[in-house]
C-alpha cells in the first residue's frame, strides 16, 4: 500500500484551490494520510501524516509568524476515574470521578509549544493542549479534586501513549507547507477522528481546517468482537470448541508418539 | 512476532504468550493441577486486563484439562455421579460469580476482590501443602514412613441430613457436602479463572474422604464442565473472553502438559508436592506485595 499518488494528487488539487481562491483571510488546505487505520492481526501502532499548504491572501503581514496546531482526537466516552489509596496496609480503589465526554486518544502537535502560541482563554476555546481538554465532569465536587483526578486521567493515558503533546514537531516550509506527524499506539481505540488543523498568527486563529480519520478493526478481528458483543452465547461456544479441539489434538497426537 | 488481541485491544508478542502457556502446562502436567491459578496472575504482570486474563484464563484451562479427563476416564479414574453432583453445583456457583463479578465490577473493587482472594487462598493452601509435603519428605529422608492417614470423612459431613451411595469413590455421604464444595469452586472460577483443583483435592481427601484412585479424575472431571460453563458466563456478561489470547496459551499449555506428564514420572510425589508448593506460596507472595506497595497506576478508567 503506497500512498504516494493519492497524495501527490491531492496536494496538485490542493495547490489550484490555492491558485483560484481569492479572499482577505488565509486559507489552509489540508489532508490526512491515511484517512482511514486498519486494525489486522498483526496491528502494532500506526502513523499518521497530517499535511497541506496555506495560502495568504495579498498584503497579509507576518507570514512568518504564522504557527501551526493539529489536534488528533479519538471518540469521547463517558468514563469513571478510580483513586487508589492506601487503607489497612493495602491499595484500594477508594475515591472515584466520573467524566462525560473523555477523548480515548487526544495528541496535539504544534510548530512551537502551545503557550508561546496562544494565551489561555484561546487554548480554552479551541482545546489545545492536555490543561485544556473539556471532560465534561459530572457530579459536584470541589476543584481540587477535580484536578486531582484529572491530572490522574491525563497522566494514566500519557503514559499509555494515548495522551499526547507534541510541541514543535509541525515543520512549516518557507510559511506555506506543513507537516506534521502523529504516532498512534496498539492500544489506540476504535472509532471516528477528527484531526483539526488551526492557523494561528500573533495569538489569533485565522483559519481552521478539519478531516475525519476513521479506525477500525478488519478481517478477523473485527469478526470476534463483533461476534462477542452481539451474540455471547455463539461466541462462548465458540471457545469453548476451540479450546476442547486443541486441548483433544494435542493429547491424541502425544499419545501417537 | 506481534499479535493483536481484539477483546482486549492491545498488541501482544505471540511468542512471549505461546512460552508463558507452556510453562504453565509443564507445571500442570506435572502437578495434575489446572494451572489457572500461575495464568491469571502471570498475564495481569504482563499488563493484560484483570477481567480479560480471568475470562480467558479460565478457557484455557479447559483444554488442558481435557485429555487429563479422558486418560483417567480410561482407567476408570472418574466417579461420574459424584462428578455430576459437583458439576451442578458447580454451575450454580458460576451464576453467583457472576453476580459477584457485576456487583464488585460495579463498585470498581474486582481487581482488589481477585487479588486478596488470590493471596487468601494460595496463601492458605500452599502453607497447607508445604507442611504436609515437607514432614513427607523429612519421612522419607529419615526411612520411617508416616504412619497411612486413615480415610475418614469430616464430621461436619458426616451430619448432613440425605445419603447417597457413592460407589466409585467408596462414600455413602449427602450430596450436598460435594454440592457445596463444587458451588464454591464455582464462584472461584468466575472470579479467578482458577479451575480450583488444588482447592478441590485436598478437599475431597480430607473433608469428603475420598477413595485417591478416582480424586484427581473426578476433579478434573468438574474442572472440564465448570470452566466450560465459565466461559460461556463470561462471554454472555463481562465479554472479556479473548479467543485469540486463549488460543495461544492453549497451543503453549497443551504441548506443555505433555511434557510436563512426562518429567512427573521421574520424580517422587513427595518431592513434586513441596516444589508445587512453594510455587503456590510463591505466587502468593507477589502478590501480598503487589497490594501492599504504592501501584504503579493510582488511577485507573473505566468505561461507563
Amino acid at each position: 500500500m503506497s500512498p504516494s499518488v493519492p497524495v501527490f494528487w491531492k496536494i496538485l488539487a490542493g495547490m489550484c484551490v490555492l491558485f483560484f481562491t481569492v479572499g482577505n483571510t488565509p486559507v489552509l488546505v489540508t489532508d490526512c494520510s491515511p484517512d482511514q487505520v486498519s486494525i489486522r492481526g498483526d496491528f502494532n501502532g500506526a502513523q499518521l501524516l497530517c499535511f497541506g499548504a496555506i495560502t495568504y491572501p495579498p498584503g497579509t503581514r507576518n507570514r512568518d509568524r504564522a504557527d501551526i496546531v493539529v489536534v488528533l482526537k479519538g471518540p469521547t466516552e463517558s468514563i469513571v476515574v478510580r483513586e487508589k489509596q492506601q487503607i489497612a496496609g493495602i491499595w484500594i480503589n477508594a475515591a472515584s470521578s466520573e467524566f462525560r465526554s473523555a477523548p480515548g486518544y487526544y495528541a496535539v502537535a504544534s510548530s512551537r509549544p502551545i503557550e508561546e502560541i496562544v494565551d489561555d482563554k484561546t487554548a480554552d476555546i479551541y482545546e489545545l493542549g492536555l490543561d485544556h481538554l473539556q471532560l465534561s465532569p459530572a457530579g459536584t465536587i470541589d476543584s481540587k479534586e477535580l484536578g486531582r483526578f484529572t491530572q490522574g486521567l491525563v497522566d494514566l493515558n500519557s503514559r499509555g501513549q494515548l495522551y499526547k503533546t507534541l510541541p514543535e514537531s509541525v515543520g512549516i516550509e518557507d510559511s506555506v507547507l506543513y507537516q506534521a506527524r502523529i504516532d498512534l499506539p496498539a492500544s489506540v481505540p476504535v472509532g471516528e477522528y477528527s484531526a483539526e488543523t488551526f492557523l494561528i498568527i500573533d495569538g489569533r486563529v485565522e483559519a481552521a481546517e478539519i478531516k475525519e480519520i476513521t479506525i477500525e478493526k478488519i478481517g478477523m478481528g473485527r469478526f470476534i468482537t463483533n461476534l462477542s458483543q452481539e451474540n455471547g452465547f455463539i461466541y462462548g461456544l465458540l471457545a469453548v470448541l476451540i479450546s476442547v479441539i486443541l486441548g483433544w489434538a494435542a493429547g491424541y497426537l502425544f499419545r501417537k508418539i | 512476532m506481534d499479535i493483536y488481541l481484539p477483546i482486549a485491544s492491545l498488541s501482544v508478542d505471540a511468542f512471549v504468550i505461546i512460552l508463558l502457556g507452556g510453562l504453565v502446562g509443564i507445571l500442570s502436567g506435572m502437578f495434575g493441577v489446572g494451572g489457572g491459578f500461575l495464568t491469571t496472575p502471570l498475564l495481569i504482570f504482563y499488563g493484560i486486563p484483570p477481567t480479560v486474563a480471568a475470562a480467558s484464563a479460565s478457557t484455557q484451562v479447559t483444554g488442558a484439562s481435557i485429555s487429563g479427563v479422558a486418560a483417567h476416564m480410561r482407567r476408570k479414574g472418574v466417579d461420574f455421579q459424584m462428578g455430576a453432583v459437583l458439576v451442578v453445583g458447580g454451575i450454580f456457583g458460576t451464576f453467583i460469580g457472576t453476580f459477584l463479578f457485576q456487583i464488585l465490577q460495579r463498585l470498581g473493587q474486582i481487581d482488589t476482590v481477585i487479588n486478596v482472594l488470590y493471596v487468601l487462598m494460595l496463601g492458605g493452601i500452599g502453607g497447607m501443602m508445604a507442611k504436609e509435603s515437607f514432614t513427607s519428605v523429612r519421612a522419607l529422608r529419615s526411612g520411617n514412613p508416616l504412619p497411612a492417614r486413615k480415610r475418614r470423612h469430616h464430621p461436619l459431613v458426616a451430619n448432613l441430613p440425605m445419603r447417597w451411595r457413592f460407589y466409585r469413590s467408596g462414600l455413602y455421604i449427602s450430596p450436598i457436602a460435594p454440592f457445596m464444595l463444587g458451588l464454591i469452586t464455582g464462584i472461584l472460577t468466575m472470579l479467578l479463572g482458577v479451575g480450583g483443583g488444588f482447592i478441590m483435592v485436598p478437599a475431597m481427601l480430607y473433608l469428603l474422604g475420598m477413595g485417591a484412585q478416582v480424586v484427581v479424575g473426578t476433579s478434573l472431571f468438574q474442572i472440564l464442565f465448570v470452566t466450560i460453563a465459565s466461559t460461556m458466563m463470561h462471554s454472555m456478561t463481562t465479554r472479556a473472553v479473548d479467543i485469540v489470547l486463549a488460543s495461544l496459551l492453549l497451543v503453549g499449555s497443551v504441548t506443555g502438559a505433555q511434557l510436563g506428564a512426562k518429567f512427573a514420572q521421574r520424580m517422587r510425589p513427595e518431592y513434586l508436592r513441596l516444589c508445587l508448593a512453594i510455587m503456590v506460596l510463591l505466587v502468593a507472595v507477589r502478590m501480598m506485595l503487589g497490594l501492599g506497595f504504592q501501584p504503579d497506576e493510582i488511577y485507573t478508567v473505566q468505561l461507563l
